[in-house]
């Protein structure tokens, strides 16, 4: 149960770190009205990091060349996608990805 | 999901992603042992830097000897989506206590996140301090644990992959992402699409000269400007 001095600072410092991102737009927007465009440009956020970070365990970069695919992501996407369509809850649509996944890694 | 904006309607709101956070927990308690950290280093690292994904790149940089700065900068670049997450979610919170606004960007995840944006549309686009403290919890303590069982599993059990929990994270995101395009009536449903087509081409075409970090901060910058520039031509 050993902390070193080193991990120790790590973990303080990137705490910092990440802490300081996700307060200070709070204490700003809660200080100034943000002007019409830039929320109207935030409106989009959402939609498009939720697709970015899908898409981030789909595809993996490689330095110099083309980026690869998790084919294991991507064929468990298709079952979970169709929950998604015929459930509409969270949860069915959770489980039946994991179960997906499992199936898929047993098979392949 | 219901208009109900309560402590515990938000820990309810919350339960479906605790699967994400208890798969992607134990992986990364599992990392952390088999890469030198003891139990107790992973559950203050969960409850200290609370960072998801970018505790991972933490792992990989202190086990190859990088610099304290070094590893800061890195985790700020992961993180960096935080900075529009947290100004989107401001917004909504703008008449409420500086505390209550400090106390909900303390603890706020992709996942919080996601959930609050899908919550919007049933509440007439209303959030509630109360609603998001009961979310975030959840996820705190679900992270904090999981990882901590992961530490003490270490090497003793095999892969958690093996058991698709780790997808449960990726399956949140898609059925999050669904259920967001469904549910939100500011923006017609095609035009959402169209969205999520541009956000894929971009992920792609940016993951082949940049790191998946990298990439994504990208990807949203880059792909909110087009869904402006998109929406004020559709208006025409």
């Amino acid at each position: 149960m050993a902390i070193t001095m080193k991990v120790m600072w790590a973990i303080i410092g990137c705490g910092l770190v990440t802490w300081l991102s996700r307060v200070i737009p709070f204490v700003l927007v809660k200080n100034f009205y943000l002007p019409k465009w830039l929320i109207r440009y935030l409106s989009f956020v959402p939609i498009v990091i939720m697709t970015a970070l899908i898409m981030e365990n789909i595809f993996t970069h490689h330095a110099g060349s083309l980026p690869t695919v998790n084919l294991d992501n991507l064929l468990a996407t298709v079952p979970t996608f169709i929950a998604a369509i015929i459930s509409k809850s969270l949860i069915v649509i959770v489980v039946v990805g994991i179960i997906c996944m499992a199936l898929i890694r047993l098979v392949l | 999901m219901n208009d109900k904006l309560n402590f515990e309607t938000g820990v309810k709101d919350a339960l479906p992603t605790v699967f994400g956070y208890i798969g992607i927990g134990l992986a990364f308690g599992i990392v952390g042992k088999t890469s030198g950290l003891s139990v107790l280093e992973i559950f203050l690292m969960s409850l200290i830097t609370y960072a998801g994904s970018a505790q991972f790149v933490m792992v990989s940089l202190l086990l190859v000897g990088s610099s304290i700065p070094f590893i800061m900068l890195s985790v700020f670049l992961v993180n960096a989506r935080f900075i529009l997450m947290s100004t989107t979610v401001a917004q909504y919170f703008r008449q409420d206590s500086i505390w209550q606004n400090i106390g909900i960007g303390t603890l706020l995840t992709d996942e919080s996140f996601a959930l609050s944006m899908n919550k919007l549309n049933f509440t007439n686009h209303r959030l509630a301090p109360s609603w998001f403290h009961g979310a975030n919890l959840v996820a705190y303590l679900t992270w904090a644990l999981a990882t901590a069982a992961g530490g003490i599993l270490g090497n003793l059990v095999g892969d958690p992959k093996a058991f698709g929990l780790d997808f449960a994270l990726v399956a949140m995101f898609i059925g999050l992402l669904y259920l967001q395009m469904i549910t939100d009536r500011s923006k017609a449903f095609g035009f959402q699409v169209v969205m999520v087509v541009i956000a894929c081409a971009l992920m792609y075409g940016l993951t082949i000269f940049f790191s998946d970090n990298v990439a994504l901060i990208a990807t949203t910058l880059i792909g909110c400007f087009l869904g402006m520039v998109v929406e004020q031509w559709r208006s025409r």
